[in-house]
């Protein structure tokens, strides 16, 4: 019965079996190509970025040693005094703490309503009109390309140091990242509600507000919801350069060696971040969790 | 119709009630906000009035004599993103093999991969540049360390949900070959996920570049460095040409990447039908 398995002639075969080597040598030589070019570039950016393998090797041993300077010594017997003294200046912290939030909170909220009014301007589906496009778009690029550090830098020269630098920071680069996002939603949307109202007579407000907000609510509200999450993560190092919140201890502490401060402040960090997470997370199953339901 | 249905056209008491205090507990906590930040509209129009000067000031943008300070400045970020994704995505996929559950059934070993990508990726690539700085010294190479760090957390998180979203026909095909466990995730994961996988990275890559444009705001290496310092010295057209000369590049890597990643996910796609 094995014989029924037999495979083709050799004359039928030996055309197959070429094509599939030739096609196996094509595909091999785009790996290797771009292997090689990988190789090159590799090289070059060692290169550029000074790359000292050397200097790596024999600081290596101190970025771990590093961890285990930042680390406090925590006994046993003395755990709550030793956990105080780590935590000496925990309300300090907390209020810089809620600051740095603040300015995520206010500066996503900003941005995303900034980011809604233009996103629709930028959606090819509901702006004709080609030049108010390109330069909806055009500003939108504009204003999510720089991190929101480099609009800090300079709104600390203008508005001076403080949180609010920062919150317009945020907002403006939020608004850009949002912006895109959003109209990408709107381009995806029904058009057969939008339709509907201008042919009972709506105008461009109306139809937008009754025929295109109801079906992308939900995604809006779930982009800036992760908007917010990344914000929290931006919002602490603002502080760097002066734009308000926890970020300036954080800076002041590791560039003056105050071991335990970094690292308590870090875990402040990191709590709050998985904290904030998770809470959004949960928010955005449940908020699509209701849409589905009324829909 | 209204007049004979009117509970198809009012909402829900609890929802109505329940977006009602949602959008009024959002306005008050923003409203706390501004009071607490101090906000003014007198200082925030004398603030715009100031960016309004500092605009008119960096026209026309100029590199006076730093021209070529400032390109191999430029070399050296595309140099730090280049490596920092690279080096992050090399090391990224042997922990998301164990991070994803459908390779190692190992639940203890799975939840602690998750939680340590989380805590790498709850520290900014800023606060990362710090630590390397204290390691391998200010320059370039700090910079390379804290982008490749930062893109471990990110990149160990989303390899590991692509190969969970992976599916198990071919590891089960592979498997009754006769394929032992390395051959089923040779032949049965990788090609499924590796084009996923270089279009995140290439993706990554486009957003590392901007990340590491400010890296040097720090001392690890790049524009930033620049950058910072002609704002705080109030050079504002070099600091205009400065910022060109970012922007222009983001958008040329920007091009070359997504025209890079269609032409990656064609072949690929090409390739396996």
């Amino acid at each position: 019965m094995a014989k029924t398995l037999a495979t083709l002639p050799p004359a039928q075969l030996a055309p197959l079996a070429d094509a599939y080597h030739a096609a196996m040598a094509v595909k091999r030589r785009w790996t290797v190509g771009g292997l090689v070019l990988l190789v090159v570039l590799t090289l070059l950016s060692a290169w550029a970025g000074q790359v000292d393998l050397v200097k790596f090797w024999a600081g290596l041993p101190r970025f771990a040693s590093y961890f285990h300077d930042i680390v406090p010594r925590l006994r046993f017997e003395t755990f709550a005094a030793d956990m105080a003294e780590w935590f000496w200046n925990f309300d300090g912290w907390l209020a810089l703490l809620w600051d740095t939030l603040l300015v995520a909170y206010v500066g996503t909220l900003a941005g995303a309503m900034a980011g809604f009014v233009l996103c629709f301007l930028a959606s090819a589906n509901l702006t004709k009109s080609t030049p108010i496009r390109f330069i909806a778009r055009r500003s939108l690029e504009f204003c999510r390309t720089f991190p929101e550090i480099v609009f800090a830098l300079m709104f600390v020269y203008a508005f001076g140091f403080g949180p609010m630098p920062g919150v317009l920071a945020i907002a403006i680069h939020t608004a850009g990242a949002l912006g895109k996002q959003f109209s990408e939603v709107v381009e995806n949307v029904d058009m057969h509600p939008i339709e509907g109202l201008t042919a009972s007579g709506a105008n461009y407000v109306e139809s937008i507000r009754f025929g295109v907000v109801p079906q992308v609510l939900s995604n809006f509200v779930s982009y800036s919801l992760l908007r917010f999450e990344i914000n929290v993560r931006g919002a602490t190092v603002l502080g760097f350069v002066g734009a308000g919140g926890i970020g300036k201890e954080l800076i002041s502490s590791i560039r003056q060696f105050y071991y335990a401060d970094v690292s308590a402040i870090l875990v402040i960090i990191i709590g709050t971040v998985f904290l904030i997470d998770w809470l959004t997370e949960m928010l955005r199953h449940r908020l699509l969790g209701i849409v589905g339901d009324t829909r | 119709m209204r007049r004979r249905h009117p509970e198809v056209f009012r909402a829900p008491v609890v929802e109505r009630c329940l977006s009602l205090a949602i959008v009024v507990g959002g306005t008050a906590l923003a409203i706390y906000t501004l009071w607490r930040f101090g906000f003014s509209p007198t200082k925030f129009i004398d603030g715009l009035d100031k960016l309004g000067i500092v605009v008119v000031l960096m026209m026309p943008p100029d590199p006076g004599s730093q021209l070529w300070h400032y390109v191999s400045a430029l070399a050296e970020t595309l140099a730090i993103a280049f490596l920092g994704t690279l080096g992050g995505a090399l090391l990224a996929l042997p922990i998301s093999i164990l991070a994803a559950k459908n390779v190692v059934a190992n639940r203890i070993l799975h939840f602690a991969s998750r939680r340590f990508l989380d805590t790498i990726r709850g520290v900014d690539t800023l606060i990362w540049a710090l630590i390397w700085i204290n390691v391998v010294g200010l320059g370039p190479f700090a910079g390379i360390l804290a982008i490749m760090t930062s893109d471990f957390g990110s990149f160990g998180k989303l390899f590991s949900e692509a190969i969970e979203a992976s599916d198990r026909k071919p590891v089960d095909g592979v498997r009754s070959a006769g394929g032992s466990e390395l051959h089923s995730f040779r032949f049965g994961i990788l090609p499924q996920v590796m084009p996923v996988l270089m279009s995140q990275v290439l993706y990554y890559f486009e957003s590392n570049t901007r990340s590491a444009t400010i890296i040097g705001i720090v001392g690890a290496g790049g524009i930033g460095l620049y950058l910072a310092n002609e704002i705080a010295q109030a050079e504002w057209q070099r600091v205009a040409f400065i910022i060109l000369m970012i922007l222009v590049t983001v958008s040329v890597i920007d091009w070359v990447s997504s025209r890079l990643r269609l032409a990656m996910i064609g072949r690929r796609a090409g390739a396996g039908a």
